[in-house]
């Protein structure tokens, strides 16, 4: 797993040996996908391939500092659902594309604040809250919603989901890069970062020293929750529909990502250049077999495989590597 | 030890049905109860192999990927060789998942990957084998015997077998967990993992039989489903896991492990159920009952949320180095 | 002469490369106890993780009755009649007294766990160890003393002859340490062998008939007690004499920096008034339990008080976090070093500049250069004994460890510095450093409040002494003006 540990220093100063092997490994998939298909290396295809993981990598910078910080947000799918069926009402009541967009945003924002408010000030385990919140958020989409599904959208609203801003970068990919450029200085350049390590590795110790641990866990949920809504606009978007079943899973797509791309799920490690990597390395994946028409359901055989023997590596290097000797005694 | 939070459950759980019961009088009949109770065994039967795992401080989120894929793999066996008997498909569903638990277990043990990632990894798996197994083909009920169909639905003084298969799983789990070392050591590894060692106790191993016996129940409630169901497809119990473990959460088992009890689990699953039956008679629409019982978890936890033994734990943390 | 129930000689033990244990001797008699007195890494813990067979020796031999064993596992050490009682309890809070008891060996009936017989068996034991406890109580309800009871009671129960005690008074009160003390001579009596690990030399003093010390991994010198002082075994301990003394100090205390009127929190204290001068220690004394630490942590904004009023250099205040309790000055170097004193996962540098990272950064952009040489100073200025500030902080020892937490709070520049029981499990050298480090951060003008249950400390350190019993303020001591005697009573009155 990542050792990249806080260390003081710049980003230089820390140690990227899991970022390296992921880079590897994507550079590898390009390599595999492009032998295998044609067209792969074509800048429409893989412009086409972005659309695969933006959204669900825009859910996982807030996800990868959520369980840097030792929590767990399982409900995001579900905000997403409520999110866009919120949009397709509004919609239909004929609300503009930049307030729909703020609506799906704003939607988000209170799921992620309750989630917050459950886990930050009533000390609810994030676990349970968000189980029971994603049942919560999901059952009302389909609640209202039912088994229909909603497409009058305003023209202008599709641009955001399948729009272009210069050349083959769609609006989506400049969107999460330039999110995953914020989130990576927030958690990589500025003390807020710190102190969520800090907080990670040891929240009563951060809590002692003057973080200010209940803020800060309200307002990673809240984040997270505004990402959903963001990634719900978008998704709701390019599909040009709304049905209550959108996104379904989306929730473990994105914690693998996280988990794939470095970060412990016991709190204090992780970097967000690994999550960006990471969130390639499936996107890229994932679309290379779509190319060669593997079902879905089959790629989710290897990236399964792929988180456990990822995880797990770092241990058996263990066992057979050094006596790992820790000096307290 | 009956805690404070069980007797409070038990009397909503009480209170609930009465009030069921006094609105619909069809509820609180034989067939009412009968149907309540057909309804929760398998959700019963998942939620206490469910139990074992959190106990010990770990999760699996892996039980209803397994169910389906044991599920799938005896109906197709039943599909391709109709006259093989029940007696050796049923061991075979629960020996199957057992394997599939075994897995987990394996990994959380030996390669000390926190089972959260485990079986968030094996979910996948095992679903995407269901299919890779069943070329997204479905076993409908034209195909399978009437052995494998009937066998549920069979009655015993008035209750299917499918609900005394719960009943028996119920006292079972009561009893290894009160009685045999085994089952006191499930405790003992989730409550302290740390001072477990001091104890005798290795918490690994320990977990894994946790993982072996909920992915054991796991695959004989594979079969009970395609069975009960009368049809098996990839998407069979898509999602249930998070019901098995809100029942559980519901139940009082607390997920920082250690703690918990057999008939918490009983009346966590239970109390939902009453209030799935109910839901339609109230006129309530299938769509938004998801909503009810995410809004009854979420309730749930918060109340539940008052315990101090979740103040210093991590959640699902790892064992120690 | 009689012969040792438990030798041990040539023993040796490294990890990867570290090595610590080198050469460990030692001889249990029974119906004697046997302190074991090190400095922290001296190979105490590492002896007794071998005794309890957590560890196998790299080399040496173990005998008991003078016939040679292998300890291999746990099981194999209680089966050859070791027990030990560890500093943290091995607890399971989720279980019954009971239980906790028969851990590891339920009573049975026809292979099923016999509650009744179990139940039965604990009051037995228990009566035997003065301490009535209901049987089914859930271990959570207990305090450290009664837990400490259970852990003896399972090895009562193990029909142990040889006891080994991991610093078992460190956190008990004044009172239930005289308690533990009774039962470990009752034991002694039973004709059982007691290893007595512990860092206070009163209590060795008290209870011990002969000693062992070990330093640097190795024994160097053991024998009966009677033949021998404290300040022969702190020789032997650090390999220097070392005077037990406190820094000496002139007080010139300045003028009145906090005044703490009438402060409540119920049920932890009750209308507490407290003066803390510039330039001045000021020590607060009481026993387990008497709400100085809940004072402290409201001091420190962690929690509210009721009722009362705190006014620092003449303003009211009242901290709604540490936060705030930070930025006006006031920090606390609270009494669980390992939890809430330090981030053991974090590096030492991250560790020092957690608090004062505002302070280094730009515009909320943290300067890597500044934070990293301010870690460093401080880590040096306060002679931290580490590989680099980088090295993460639970590999150090535990007085290094407290090094880093103050040299935390001394980065953020407070006006006044809270300890709470700052030299608690660290040994004779690293407490000595401590002691004079506070000395001389007043002298240069800071005001420390200093909570400790070491009456000698208290009294070598601090200007005026606070005294609370049971959450109220029972006495204000001058220095020199009342003995240890007065002071006590002090704290014990009802």
């Amino acid at each position: 797993m990542s050792t990249a540990r806080s260390r003081l220093g710049s980003i230089g100063g820390m140690l990227m040996r899991w970022e390296v092997f992921l880079a590897a490994v994507l550079l590898a998939d390009l390599v595999f996908n492009s032998l295998v298909s044609p067209y792969f290396l074509d800048p429409l295809t893989l412009s086409d391939a972005t659309f695969n993981f933006t959204e669900k990598a825009l859910i996982a910078l807030p996800m990868a500092l959520l369980i840097i910080g030792r929590e767990i947000d399982v409900s995001v799918a579900g905000t997403l659902a409520l999110s866009s069926v919120t949009m397709g009402l509004a919609a239909r009541h004929g609300l503009g594309t930049v307030p729909l967009a703020a609506l799906g945003l704003g939607t988000g924002l209170l799921c992620g604040a309750l989630n917050g408010l459950l886990v930050a000030i009533l000390r609810v385990p994030s676990i349970v809250a968000t189980i029971g919140t994603m049942s919560l958020f999901r059952g009302i989409a389909y609640g209202v919603l039912g088994d229909r599904v909603i497409k009058d959208y305003p023209s202008g609203f599709s641009w955001l989901g399948q729009g272009y801003v210069v050349g083959v970068v769609s609006f989506e990919l400049l969107l999460f890069v330039l999110c995953a450029v914020l989130f990576g200085m927030y958690l990589h350049l500025t003390i807020f970062g710190r102190r969520l390590y800090a907080l990670g590795s040891s929240p009563e110790a951060a809590a002692y020293s003057g973080v200010r641990v209940t803020r800060y866990r309200f307002w990673l949920f809240a984040a997270t929750g505004v990402a959903s809504g963001m990634a719900a606009v978008l998704l709701t978007s390019r599909l040009g529909s709304t049905r209550p079943s959108i996104a379904q899973g989306w929730e473990l797509e994105v914690i693998s990502m996280v988990i794939l791309g470095g970060v412990s799920v016991t709190g204090g490690r992780g970097t967000i250049p690994g999550v960006v990597l990471a969130a390639m390395l499936l996107g890229f994946v994932t679309f290379g077999l779509g190319l060669k028409n593997i079902p879905g359901i089959v790629m989710q055989i290897i990236v399964g495989m792929l988180l456990i023997v990822v995880v797990g590596l770092p241990a058996v290097g263990r066992r057979f590597g050094k006596t790992g000797a820790r000096s307290q005694y | 030890m009956r805690s404070r939070r069980d007797l409070g459950l038990g009397a909503l759980t009480a209170a609930l049905f009465g009030a069921a019961a006094l609105w619909f009088p069809g509820f609180a009949s034989f067939a009412g109860v009968r149907s309540l109770a057909d309804d929760s065994a398998i959700l019963l039967l998942l939620a206490i192999g469910e139990a074992l795992v959190i106990l010990t401080r770990a999760i699996d989120l892996s039980v209803a990927a397994n169910l389906a894929l044991s599920g799938m793999s005896v109906a197709l066996i039943n599909r391709a060789d109709p006259g093989l008997s029940l007696a050796l498909l049923i061991p075979l569903a629960a020996l199957l998942g057992a394997a599939l638990g075994a897995c987990n277990g394996l990994a959380v043990w030996l390669l000390r990957v926190p089972s959260i990632v485990v079986t968030l990894g094996t979910m996948a798996m095992y679903r995407g084998c269901v299919y890779l197994l069943s070329q997204g083909t479905w076993v409908t009920s034209a195909q399978m015997s009437a052995a494998f169909q009937g066998f549920v639905r069979l009655r015993l003084l008035g209750f299917t077998l499918l609900s005394w298969l719960a009943l028996s799983g119920v006292l079972l789990a009561w009893w290894l967990l009160r009685y045999t070392g085994t089952g006191r050591r499930f405790f003992v590894a989730g409550n302290n993992p740390q001072a477990a060692v001091y104890a005798g106790v290795d918490v690994g191993r320990t977990q894994f039989l946790a993982f072996v016996l909920s992915g054991a129940i796991a695959g004989l409630c594979g079969y009970l489903w395609v069975a009960r169901y009368a049809v098996a497809y990839t998407d069979v119990a898509n999602g249930f896991e998070l019901q098995v473990i809100a029942a559980c959460v519901i139940g009082g088992i607390s997920i920082g492990g250690g703690v918990g009890t057999v008939s918490g689990v009983v009346l966590g699953c239970l109390f939902p159920g009453i209030l799935k039956n109910a839901l339609p008679l109230l006129g309530v629409s299938p769509f938004w009952q998801t909503a009810v019982s995410g809004l009854v978890i979420t309730i749930a936890v918060i109340i539940n949320a008052r315990d101090p033994s979740a103040g210093r734990r991590r959640i699902l943390e790892n064992r120690p180095a | 002469m009689t012969r040792p129930v438990l030798q041990l000689s040539g023993i040796a033990k490294a990890f990867g490369g570290t090595r610590a244990l080198v050469n460990g001797e030692l001889a249990l008699y029974a119906g004697s106890v046997t302190a074991l007195i090190g400095e922290n890494g001296a190979g105490k813990s590492t002896l007794v993780k071998i005794l309890s067979g957590v560890h196998r020796p790299d080399s040496g031999e173990i005998r008991i009755d003078e016939r040679p064993v292998q300890i291999r596992s746990l099981p194999d050490a209680t089966r050859l009649g070791i027990s030990v009682i560890h500093q943290e309890s091995v607890i399971f809070e989720d279980l019954t007294v009971a239980e906790n008891i028969f851990v590891g060996a339920r009573p049975t009936r026809h292979g099923l766990i016999d509650w009744r017989t179990m139940r039965a068996r604990t009051r037995a034991l228990l009566a035997q160890l003065e301490t009535p406890l209901d049987p089914d109580l859930p271990a959570r309800s207990l305090s450290i003393a009664q837990r400490h009871i259970v852990q003896i009671a399972r090895a009562l129960s193990h029909e142990s002859r040889v006891v080994i005690m991991d610093e078992p008074t460190a956190a008990l009160s004044h009172h239930e340490a005289e308690d533990l003390l009774r039962i470990v001579r009752r034991l002694k009596d039973e004709g059982r062998a007691i290893l007595f690990i512990s860092h206070k030399f009163d209590e060795i003093m008290a209870i011990a008939d002969r000693y062992a010390v070990f330093r640097d991994g190795a024994a160097v010198g053991a024998g009966v007690m009677a033949d021998t002082s404290v300040d022969g075994l702190v020789s032997l301990m650090v390999g220097r004499s070392m005077a037990q003394d406190y820094p000496q100090r002139t007080a010139v205390a300045g003028a009145e920096i906090l005044r703490v009127s009438g402060l409540t929190r119920e049920p932890e204290f009750t209308a507490v008034d407290l003066q803390l001068r510039r330039g001045e220690i000021l020590g607060v004394y009481g026993l387990v339990g008497a709400g100085r630490s809940e004072l402290m942590q409201v001091l420190f904004g962690l929690h509210r008080a009721d009722r009362g009023s705190v006014v620092l250099a003449g303003a009211t205040v009242n901290f709604a976090s540490p936060d705030e309790a930070i930025r006006a000055g006031v920090v606390l170097v609270p009494e669980d070093r390992q939890h809430q004193g330090a981030a053991l996962g974090l590096s030492i540098g991250d560790n020092i500049v957690l608090p004062s990272l505002a302070g280094l950064a730009r515009l909320g952009f943290c300067r890597g250069g500044r934070s990293a040489s301010a870690a460093r100073e401080w880590s040096a200025r306060l002679q931290v004994k580490c590989r680099d500030v980088d090295q993460p902080v639970e590999q150090l020892s535990g007085g290094n460890q407290q090094k880093v937490v103050l040299a935390k709070w001394l980065l953020a520049k407070p006006r006044i510095l809270i300890l709470d029981e700052p030299t608690k499990g660290i040994d004779v050298g690293s407490k000595a450093a401590v002691h004079q480090l506070t000395s001389e951060l007043v002298q240069q003008g800071l005001s420390i409040i200093m909570v400790s249950s070491e009456l000698p400390e208290v009294m070598g350190m601090a200007d005026r002494i606070l005294v609370m019993r049971r959450g109220r303020v029972r006495g204000l001591f001058e220095r020199g003006s009342a003995d240890a005697a007065t002071i006590l009573r002090a704290a014990l009155d009802s």
